[in-house]
């Protein structure tokens, strides 16, 4: 691993995102409807957890979506510098494609912990108190989800060979993620079935943690957590070294 | 030391064969030409020796590393110009110089000063800290080359390092160019389908055709080959005085004037026109190497040079506008 290479692209990475500031408002639009309509609309409805409204049950799944789809659309960016050949700069330097992959993610990582800080203030100030502990907690649990996803964006962006599939990755896997996810509603509650696809969703385990983290209740233990999120991050850094690794000039 | 050497170099594609068995020594300090039109198997032969692309068979030698078994090696000792725009528009110069300049594994202090002395070799030194989207295409280009040069590769490789420019910027190109070959002796490897870019600048030239070497020598060797060049002489031309010289190949008579085709022009236009006679116009066409061209590829080389080019800025306008 050549680490002043990965120093180099995260460096990249941060001064492109940083100056994309209508990216960064961009993305929290979504997450923001279904935290203020979403949750103060069904504000009759109760919460799974007692002593906490709709609204803050749904916080920790709505700050797990935050980082969801700043990843997942960071990763599948990489298909516009395969397009526009700007990854040629990179696939013909003399570093290995672990180090590009590494260099790439924690530049994706960088872009989903800032938005995950802004939605923690967000919280913090509109949805519930969360004291510096809780804040800080949050922020190290979206360090490995933010990996993850990142890891597995990268993999598809890879892999896929035009930008028309962007679409079809955010229909087919980016919302069923996050609906599968128990982001809106209790796992406990659900129906097996749904319970049954929630298993295989990595989103689920960090809705169940950052839900821990807020509201000090969740369906799985934190260790359980912890222990499938590192499982996909082993697993997606894997498959984006190998996917990395087939990335060739396109002619 | 050879500065590159390739053994049978293969590159097959599903349905074409991209390089066809290429066997080429390049001297160290050489400004090679690699001549032929789209899809001749330029770019892919580029692509092999900078270790982007894996060849089907055979090997080669870059820098005295093998592409095949060492490519980070092989990286670190070229440099490469890419034919389209790989420079990154989000960034400005001075950053893209950095990047590159982290990549190649510079020492930290090296690189600031380095950076400094690029930007003044192709005029950029101004304009260092603006977005590269809001770069034209002739500074794109400069700052391309900027970037292949900056972590003192050995060995250049230079893609169509002229395309699309306008002439101003050509030149100022070509004068980079060969003051690399003087002040460092860096081996430049240069594709082209620009005719007069081949004999202005280069010390050899291959011409590159379906995949196959199908001429190696000298521009000056390569057009004498081709033989004779042209005069055209109108006038009552005293056909039989013209012929009896030695140098004097052809002799016909096309509308009111005479087409002669003489052995090196240069040497022997004197005589001939002494012996012609009375004589009210001339005009001499030396042999260029689109005539080599034509003659070995049994083609014209630069049928859509000039489409490709535009495809090019086409991409350029795609990605500011996505990109923004």
């Amino acid at each position: 691993m050549n680490f002043n290479a990965v120093y180099a692209l995260l460096l990249r990475e941060a001064k492109i995102f940083l100056r994309e500031k209508e990216r960064i408002v961009s993305i929290l639009i979504s997450p923001l409807l279904f935290l203020f309509v979403m949750g103060k609309g069904m504000a009759g409805g109760q919460s799974p957890v007692p002593g906490y409204t709709y609204q803050q049950f749904i916080f920790p799944g709505i700050m797990a979506m935050v980082i969801l789809f700043t990843s997942i659309t960071y990763g599948l960016y990489i298909i516009w510098d395969k397009r526009l050949d700007f990854l040629k700069e990179v696939l013909a330097a003399p570093i290995s494609r672990a180090t590009l992959f590494y260099g790439k993610a924690l530049g994706g990582m960088l872009g989903a912990l800032i938005e995950t800080l802004l939605l923690v203030m967000i919280g913090g100030l509109f949805i519930m108190p969360l004291g510096p502990g809780k804040m800080l907690l949050c922020f190290l649990a979206a360090v490995p989800v933010s990996f993850m996803i990142t890891s597995m964006g990268l993999t598809i962006g890879a892999r896929m060979k035009s930008m028309e599939g962007f679409g079809l990755v955010m229909s087919f896997l980016t919302w069923p993620l996050f609906f599968f996810s128990g982001a809106l509603f209790d796992l406990a509650g659900a129906a097996p079935y749904i319970r049954a696809v929630s298993y295989f969703d990595p989103v689920t385990y960090a809705v169940d943690l950052m839900r821990i983290i807020m509201l000090g209740q969740g369906y799985f233990s934190v260790w359980t957590n912890l222990g499938a999120i590192a499982l996909f991050c082993l697993a997606a850094a894997a498959l984006g070294v190998a996917a990395f690794g087939k990335l060739q000039q396109e002619k | 030391m050879a500065a590159i050497k390739t053994e049978n170099l293969v590159k097959r594609y599903a349905e074409v064969t991209a390089v066809n068995g290429v066997s080429l020594e390049i001297k160290e300090g050489e400004v090679f030409g690699l001549l032929g039109p789209n899809g001749a198997g330029k770019t892919t032969l580029i692509s092999m020796l900078a270790t982007l692309v894996r060849p089907t068979s055979g090997s080669a030698l870059v820098a005295g590393r093998d592409i095949n078994r060492e490519p980070l090696e092989v990286r670190r000792n070229i440099g490469i110009v890419f034919q389209e725009p790989s420079v990154d528009d989000l960034l400005t110069a001075r950053e893209n110089l950095y990047l590159h300049s982290m990549l190649y594994g510079m020492p930290r202090k090296e690189i600031a000063p380095a950076i400094e002395k690029m930007l003044r070799l192709v005029n950029l030194s101004d304009r260092a800290e603006s977005l590269v989207k809001t770069y034209s295409g002739g500074m794109r280009r400069r700052l391309e080359i900027a970037r292949g040069l900056i972590h003192g590769p050995k060995i250049l490789f230079l893609d169509e390092p002229t395309l699309g420019l306008d002439p101003a910027s050509r030149k100022a190109v070509w004068s980079h160019i060969r003051e690399l070959k003087q002040a460092h002796n860096t081996t430049i490897i240069l594709t082209t389908h620009y005719m007069e870019e081949a004999d202005s600048l280069a010390d050899r030239i291959a011409i590159i055709n379906r995949g196959k070497i199908i001429e190696l020598d000298t521009p000056e060797a390569l057009k004498r080959k081709v033989g004779e060049d042209l005069v055209f002489i109108a006038g009552p031309v005293d056909e039989a005085a013209v012929r009896a010289l030695p140098f004097v190949k052809t002799f016909e008579r096309e509308g009111g004037r005479s087409k002669i085709s003489i052995q090196n022009s240069g040497a022997n236009l004197h005589a001939l026109l002494n012996a012609a006679g009375r004589i009210e116009e001339v005009e001499v066409r030396r042999v260029t190497l689109d005539d080599v061209f034509l003659k070995f590829a049994g083609q014209q080389i630069s049928d859509d040079a000039d489409e490709k080019a535009e495809g090019i800025f086409e991409r350029i306008a795609v990605n500011k506008a996505v990109r923004r």
